[in-house]
């Protein structure tokens, strides 16, 4: 039986698809709206290239939305105006972190120099070049480290209580008393410890009752972090522990922990790396100072965050000039790099040393 | 051979030996009478040199896993003894707000703590909370929602990772930084802008900038700090909702597929549907976050203390920016102390209330899953 001719036409689509774009379809739409804002731009002689960006935006839209109507149906059209919206949604969250972080980065970077990080501001009025932050530096790493002693084990503890023991009525509250506290604004943190310590025993403000309020705030991030890590040891772990005869919290402390290890270095990292940069609390609790205080527990303490309030004029309720403003950038560039340090590397962590659960 | 209990000296199968302790073992012989030794006690039973025998229950009589479990507990019990503090020490000093104020905390928009008589109040804080919350949440969710569809959806697996952990960069910086971005990068760029919807928009009484004469004098609005709001709170909405779209059950994904839909029409069909609850609980999440903004506010905006509802027009305060402006000049005077404290207070409650929101949504949401 010969078979049927089928003459392989490759222009012959199947039938059972309607009409297509042609896959150069997105491209060719953006080019020609490119060319038609443009075009506009020299015909209504705009100035600056804001407008003609955005009239290129919004011309794409119409005319790959039309095209694709025209030629593919209402049904496509709306999935490639939908695709258009989210692909640029995406682009409205990049853009914005590019731009911080640049702008960020360029400002900031102009002040770095050795001095910057070894001096403080002693002695350096609005007026002077020069100056550092190591005053700040200080501060900021004393009260974070202050604030990690107290708020870690607490948030641990509680996140073990919440995995190993919690059944019941407390459980459920302590749970949800840590959600509540996950939203609790950093400012509120800082006036309940200003009404408690500093209102309710007399005192001036020292660097670790910055310390306290940061810490409440770290509680909750380290309870809901740690709760995850410590769900992922399997149960197998724990049920041989238990089938040997260890007692409870043997079985805690010698196979669970050790195991979610990595997973709770993490997971305290991301907590640290979230209050390291709260500015907040600190201008109710820590004053500030130009020179150095090592002593947490006496005294005004400055920090990067509130060198950077100070600097521009905030503090004082001044204004600021280019000097102050260009070492508040420095400031500011320091505390983002910090917690950038923290948070990257709480992901490497993360990433390289998984649970072991074999 | 039939043995009684207690005759067991003769036998010598070893089986039959071994099998005198297990209750069952050996069917033809009855099993030990139990004595003493065998006895299983009650849970807690307390032998006769003092020691507690430790028995196969529940309780947990060794001294360690006493002290464990009272360590873990006390730490959960910490937590809620500080939220209470937070509640008591909050209302108890904001009381001189109600007492010493001449005008009304709930109505009156001025704020002038320290003059004589202290007149102050929260209705233009308020305002100013509320709207340019409203901005961040307009501007702010449909946004991160979109990220969040693009992340779990649209991207490919590989590049998903990778972008989802960019979008939680920008969760990392700190409001200082967005603050300071938005007062020196943002307000003299968006100046245009500002001018543009004033002209074009103005017919719309939101929009309409009344003062501005010259471009230049468009800048510190609430608009703006809406915008930065809205910048700031994209993390948070979008990582949540990007959790809940990842756990759309793939049947019904496939289903849609199998019956023809385009992308747009799965996602609206299959996804989002499923993800409601999760999206309004993200939605109130961000709420929260933008509501208790203290820095990037206070930076953005200048204080003017009344209710201005042309928002390109600058000027606006929230609970937030207005306690951390106002503290330094609050200094010595209790009563301005006071109306500090209790703006914290207000802004507690309404936080605390657009959480717990949040909460009972996606918890009432997981019964049905």
């Amino acid at each position: 039986m010969t078979s049927a001719t089928v003459t392989a036409n490759p222009s012959l689509r199947s039938e059972l698809v309607g009409a297509r774009l042609p896959a150069w379809a997105p491209y060719g739409s953006a080019v020609a709206s490119v060319g038609l804002a443009v075009l506009l731009r020299w015909m209504l002689e705009w100035t600056g290239w804001a407008t003609t960006f955005v009239a290129a935006a919004l011309l794409f839209v119409v005319v790959l939305t039309g095209w694709s109507f025209a030629v593919e149906g209402r049904r496509q059209a709306k999935n490639r105006f939908a695709s258009t919206l989210i692909y640029a949604s995406f682009l409205a969250a990049i853009v914005p972190l590019v731009l911080i972080l640049t702008y960020i980065g360029i400002k900031g970077f102009s002040v770095f120099s050795a001095d910057f990080f070894l001096r403080s501001m002693n002695g350096v009025t609005s007026r002077m070049e020069g100056g550092g932050l190591y005053h700040a530096l200080i501060g900021t790493l004393q009260q974070v480290a202050i604030a990690a002693i107290v708020a870690l084990p607490i948030g641990i503890f509680t996140a073990i209580y919440l995995v190993e023991y919690g059944r019941g009525a407390f459980a459920k509250t302590v749970t949800f008393f840590v959600d509540v506290m996950t939203g609790v604004p950093s400012i509120v943190a800082g006036l309940f410890v200003y009404t408690f310590l500093l209102l309710g025993f007399g005192m001036r403000p020292f660097g670790a009752a910055g310390a306290l309020a940061l810490a409440i705030l770290m509680v909750p991030v380290s309870v809901r972090a740690s709760e995850e890590m410590l769900k992922l040891v399997p149960r197998d772990l724990r049920d041989a522990s238990y089938a040997l005869g260890v007692p409870k919290w043997r079985t805690i402390v010698k196979v669970v922990l050790p195991t979610a290890m990595s997973g709770l270095i993490t997971s305290s990292l991301l907590a640290v790396a979230r209050v390291a940069g709260e500015t907040a609390p600190l201008i109710l609790l820590t004053g500030y100072t130009a020179s150095i205080n090592m002593n947490p527990f006496a005294g005004d303490q400055a920090t990067l965050p509130m060198m950077v309030w100070d600097q521009l004029g905030k503090r004082s309720g001044t204004t600021s000039n280019d000097l102050t403003e260009a070492r508040a950038w420095g400031a500011a560039l320091t505390l983002v790099l910090l917690v950038l340090i923290l948070n990257i590397g709480a992901r490497l962590l993360a990433r390289l040393a998984k649970p072991k659960t074999h | 051979m039939v043995q009684t209990a207690g005759d067991d000296s003769r036998t010598d199968d070893p089986f039959e030996i071994a099998a005198q302790g297990v209750p069952g073992a050996n069917p033809l012989y009855g099993g030990p009478t139990p004595d003493s030794a065998d006895k299983v006690d009650a849970p807690g039973t307390i032998l006769p040199d003092g020691r507690p025998e430790a028995g196969i229950s529940g309780r947990s009589v060794r001294l360690g896993d006493r002290v464990f479990k009272a360590l873990a507990a006390g730490s959960g019990a910490i937590l809620l003894i500080v939220m209470a503090a937070i509640a008591i020490f909050l209302v108890w000093k904001a009381i001189p707000a109600f007492t010493d104020n001449a005008g009304n905390l709930f109505t009156t928009q001025t704020w002038n703590p320290q003059g004589t008589p202290a007149v102050f109040g929260m209705a233009a804080v308020f305002f100013g909370t509320v709207m340019s919350a409203f901005i961040a949440m307009i501007v702010g969710v449909p946004v991160a929602i979109g990220i969040a569809l693009f992340i779990s959806h649209y991207a490919s697996r590989r590049a998903a990772t990778t972008l989802g952990a960019i979008v939680d960069l920008l969760a990392a910086v700190p409001s200082l930084v967005f603050g300071m971005w938005g007062l020196y990068f943002l307000i003299p760029e968006t100046k245009g802008f500002q001018a543009w919807m004033s002209e074009y928009f103005g017919w719309i009484p939101l929009f309409d900038n009344t003062t501005a004469t010259t471009v230049d004098q468009f800048g510190k609005s609430l608009l703006i700090a809406g915008i930065v709001l809205a910048i700031m709170i994209i993390p948070i909405v979008s990582a949540v909702c990007r959790e809940v779209f990842l756990q759309v059950p793939q049947e019904t994904v496939d289903a849609s597929w199998a019956l023809g839909a385009t992308k747009w029409e799965m996602i609206r069909t299959a996804v989002l549907p499923f993800g409601r609850a999760g999206i309004i609980s993200a939605a109130m999440l961000g709420l929260g976050r933008a509501l208790g903004e203290t820095i990037a506010v206070a930076l953005v905006l200048n204080s003017g203390f009344r209710i201005n509802w042309h928002i390109t027009e600058p000027g606006g305060d929230t609970f937030a920016s207005t306690i951390a402006l106002k503290f330094g000049e609050a200094g010595g005077s209790p009563v301005a102390i006071a109306a500090l404290i209790a703006a914290g207070l207000f802004l507690f409650v309404i936080t605390l209330v657009v959480n717990t929101a949040a909460r009972i949504v996606i918890a009432r949401k997981k019964d049905f899953t």
